[in-house]
């Protein structure tokens, strides 16, 4: 071909040159490079949640891989032949007999399998404090408001993908979490039974769930998850990353390391120690020795099980909910209809759905409810430090307590007999704890953040305290502060600081209901806030010949905020 | 893309003295502080030192992996659970050294000898807004070609097909499992069956259970059955004897034990736990999984946790031979609540 009839204008030079455009020629690609080679990404520890959860989902998936190939989710009856001389001739469905196989007679099987666990805790674990880490600096507000219903989204997910491949091995500890799922199913009004006989093929436990368990786990839950990374990446990239406010950054630019060679590097190798650690974890440490619990059996059980953490605060709620109030009253109610009695079994429901709802609804509605509060519709790609938003950092915090006081109770009998108190009074107090627990740590929390506002603001207007102590010419002792620089005064004073919103009457002089319940919200926010300091308040402290110590004007302008 | 050096950052003008004519409300952003070069910019021997760091880092994971294979070709498994142990050990480290290795080492590289200058990209717009305008005016001109809003019968026999097209597959689930029938509400046990050891299977006399004792109990024949599993976690019984004063039988409940032996259903009722735990001492039944308590002086009613309802009573009896046996079924369904109870 003569060089007349194509025009060339682009002659690769080096040897990426040549390789790139062999590939770009034919397939395309140099605009990803573009747009991805030197993309910068914000850093910050706290960034690194998401990228444990996304690598640790990895490792589940090579793992997980592995495990399938020796693994058979039967539930038909063998007597197991292995290595594991406790267990020799002992009568066992196929996928507990496989599942000892794998720990014990396949090289390598128990590290997987070890592995697998570990690494399905911590992805569990990483998903919930990414989430936490969104919610406290308000990383949710628009426009990432669908990604963090999809954040939401995934965290069910994975405690689906766990608590289904929980149940695999199908030893003794995890039919009992399955008996407990079938109770609670069967406590469902009108359809729970079915559901039950349809989920389990029959009556309980049947000879299908683990096969159907084993679907779900592999196939169905993991396409999902990888569906909705996808999604959820698909918008990190959208949006841009959200960074911390400080010198240099503004809503409207990204300050970080470009993907190459630094981020890459930083993030890819942080693989490799993710991956290393949870190793390290499943070297040395048992998780779920299954060899220990025996198959499946309806009639024993141990004392002290447990679920694995993430279902731990569900479990919690079932036993918390006390069965009877008093003598007379029972949560089990007899409903009589025309064609019979039909039992609802509150003691039941309640504890498994209610808080689980409470938790998820206020989880997903969370970035409208802020939003409808703040009637602030603006963009945000500056997070919030948590102390400069104490209200959502004290509900944070609340959710929090509720979450791990529920999970305390999945405990209850470890605590008692640990400690070697009354199994009772522990679940009294954790009765009491769920409900005030969560209302006393939205206060202090609330007042902790405003106080450490206020010590910011102190920083900003006199500076760091130095511990030195001077003695002036009149007596008087004073100590030093030293006056932070420009970079590190912006830090503390770059910040939102919403003012309570008053309701305003109509033309008629009336004030809507809603209106109403809108001022009281907006008061709950923002009563007591504290403004970030002002040019013109550094100004007037500086002059002020007190500035050194907080003077009783500066207490005055702060609390006239 | 904008490759700003932060180290062009420079700092803005100082915000405590005033410009005139401008409102003071907010500081001025000082632009990114300036760039601190780090001891391998500066020192072409730790630049040297680091190198060698990396490499070294890599060489470690060079080892894991080595340590690895030692563990998997010359740790043979014998059947001994402490061979198991070092082998697993051996082919974790190795694994683990093998990973952090690269990562601790590309890491470090990263934070070390690649450039740690920070790079300001701008934002743009999601989408602008024109696009917006040009989208709704696509969506709506699709929608008026189709003509979906003008012929209602189309639209509507469409949403009438559209629902109910989905219904058979949600139908096809159906044989997923039988209808429950009045299963849940029998079990093995029956006239006359006798009370054997779980998981043994042999009878129990009456004699041999003295006061204070605690028997696990299947009914005979289960361990023969096809539907073992199912049957076993309906019918299991827990058997305890007591002093026939510390029971306190309602009426018509006065037979249903012998001389002070009693038999309930093992299942909880809250949601199915085995009942597993008998306090000697106060006559109660923990239930391990959620505490549930059962007063058996007070025909097992719950004294504490979130059961509702008390575990049903076996009626038991003996036989000609001294075997104990079950007078009937039980009287009402065992385990956990369900809708169709009643």
């Amino acid at each position: 071909m003569s060089s007349s009839t194509t025009t060339q204008t682009y002659v690769p030079k080096t040897r990426v040159g040549k390789v790139t455009d062999y590939v770009d020629s034919r397939v395309g690609g140099s605009g990803i490079v573009k747009e991805f080679g030197r993309k910068i990404f914000p850093d910050h520890w706290t960034f690194m949640f998401g990228e444990v959860a996304l690598y640790t989902f990895v490792i589940l998936l090579i793992t997980g891989t592995f495990l399938t190939f020796f693994y058979d989710p039967s539930m038909a009856e063998t007597h197991y032949n292995g290595s594991y001389l406790p267990l020799r001739g002992v009568e066992m469905s196929v996928a507990y007999a496989s599942s000892l196989d794998i720990s014990f007679d396949v090289r390598g099987g128990l590290f997987m399998r070890q592995l697998h666990h570990w690494a399905a805790l911590l992805f569990a674990a990483s998903v919930a404090v990414h989430m936490l880490r969104v919610f406290f600096t308000g990383a949710f507000r628009r426009p990432r408001e669908f990604n963090w219903v999809v954040g939401c989204v995934l965290v069910i997910l994975s405690l689906a993908a766990g608590f289904t491949g929980y149940s695999l091995p199908d030893d003794l500890l995890s039919g009992n979490g399955l008996r407990i799922i079938d109770g609670v199913m069967k406590a469902i009004p009108v359809v729970g039974t079915y559901l039950s006989f349809f989920l389990f093929g029959g009556e309980f436990p049947g000879t299908m769930i683990i096969g159907r368990l084993y679907v779900l786990h592999i196939l169905l839950i993991p396409a999902v998850i990888l569906l909705m990374i996808g999604i959820h990446l698909f918008m990190v990239v959208l949006h841009k990353h959200s960074q911390f406010p400080g010198p240099g950054r503004t809503n409207t630019n990204v300050v970080g390391y470009p993907v190459g060679p630094v981020y890459a590097a930083k993030a890819g190798g942080f693989f490799f120690i993710v991956f290393g650690i949870l190793a390290a974890i499943a070297a040395a440490f048992t998780i779920n020795p299954i060899w220990n619990y025996g198959p499946y059996d309806p009639s024993p059980v141990s004392a002290g099980t447990q679920p694995d953490w993430y279902i731990g605060w569900v479990d919690g709620a079932l036993r918390l909910m006390p069965g009877t109030l008093g003598d007379n009253f029972d949560f089990e109610f007899m409903i009589p209809f025309p064609w019979g009695v039909n039992a609802l079994s509150l003691n039941v429901l309640v504890p498994a759905l209610v808080p689980a709802a409470i938790v998820f609804t206020l989880m997903f509605a969370w970035p409208w409810i802020e939003a409808w509060v703040t009637k602030d519709k603006r963009e945000h790609h500056l997070l919030d430090r948590p102390r400069n938003a104490p209200a959502r950092t004290g509900v944070g915090v609340a959710g929090i307590v509720f979450y791990c006081v529920l999970w305390a109770a999945a405990s209850s009998d470890l605590i008692a007999t640990h400690f070697l108190v009354s199994l009772n009074d522990v679940t009294y107090w954790l009765r009491a704890l769920v409900f005030i627990g969560p209302v006393l740590a939205f206060m202090v929390t609330r007042r902790i953040a405003l106080a450490l506002q206020r010590k910011d603001r102190e920083i900003a207007l006199h500076g760091r305290e130095t511990g030195r102590i001077v003695r002036l010419p009149h007596g008087e002792f004073i100590e030093v502060h030293e006056p932070v620089d420009d970079y590190k005064r912006y830090k503390l004073v770059s910040f939102d600081s919403p003012e309570v919103m008053v309701p305003k009457p109509d033309e008629n002089g009336k004030i809507s209901l809603l209106d109403k319940v809108h001022g009281r919200a907006s008061r709950f926010f923002f009563e007591d806030r504290v403004a970030p300091v002002t040019p013109k308040e550094l100004e007037a402290s500086h002059n002020d010949h007190h500035g050194e110590i907080a003077g009783a004007k500066d207490r005055e302008s702060i609390a006239s905020h | 893309m904008i490759m700003a050096d932060s180290s062009n950052g420079a700092p803005g003008t100082s915000v405590t003295v005033a410009t005139p004519g401008r409102e003071l409300d907010e500081f001025e952003n000082p632009g990114l502080p300036p760039h601190r070069p780090r001891l391998a910019d500066r020192d072409p021997r730790a630049e040297k030192r680091a190198e060698r760091q990396v490499a070294l880092l890599f060489l470690i994971s060079v080892l894991g992996t080595l340590l690895f294979f030692a563990g998997y070709f010359f740790v043979p498994l014998n059947e001994t659970i402490e061979r198991l142990r070092l082998q697993n050990l051996m082919l974790g480290l190795g694994t683990a050294f093998a990973m952090l290795g690269i990562g601790v080492g590309i890491v470090h590289w990263a934070k070390t000898l690649m450039p740690d200058h920070e790079v300001t990209e701008s934002r743009h717009e999601i989408r602008p807004e024109k696009d917006r305008r040009d989208a709704e005016k696509i969506v709506n001109d699709i929608l008026d070609e189709s003509g979906i809003k003008r012929r209602p019968l189309i639209r509507n026999t469409l949403l009438g097909a559209a629902l109910l097209a989905p219904l058979p597959a949600i139908a096809i689930f159906r044989d997923l499992g039988p209808l429950p029938g009045n299963s849940l509400k029998h079990t093995m046990w029956d006239t006359g069956v006798r009370l054997t050891r779980d998981p043994s299977g042999t009878p129990i006399r009456a004699s041999d259970v003295t006061i204070g004792s605690a028997f696990h109990v299947i009914p005979e024949g289960l361990n023969e059955v096809e539907n073992k599993l199912e049957e076993k976690a309906k019918a299991v019984v827990l058997l305890m004897r007591l002093d026939p004063e510390e029971l306190n039988p309602s009426p018509g409940r006065e037979n249903w034990g012998y001389d002070g032996i009693v038999a309930y259903s093992k299942i909880c009722t809250h949601v199915g736990c085995p009942v597993a735990l008998y306090e000697q001492q106060t006559h109660h039944l923990l239930c391990p999984c959620h505490q549930s308590t059962f007063d058996l002086e007070q025909e097992c009613e719950v004294i504490f946790g979130p059961a509702a309802r008390p575990l049903p009573q076996l009626p038991i009896e003996v036989d000609d031979e001294g075997y104990l046996v079950a007078s009937s079924d039980f009287q009402e369904p065992v385990g956990p609540s369900f809708w169709e109870r009643g």
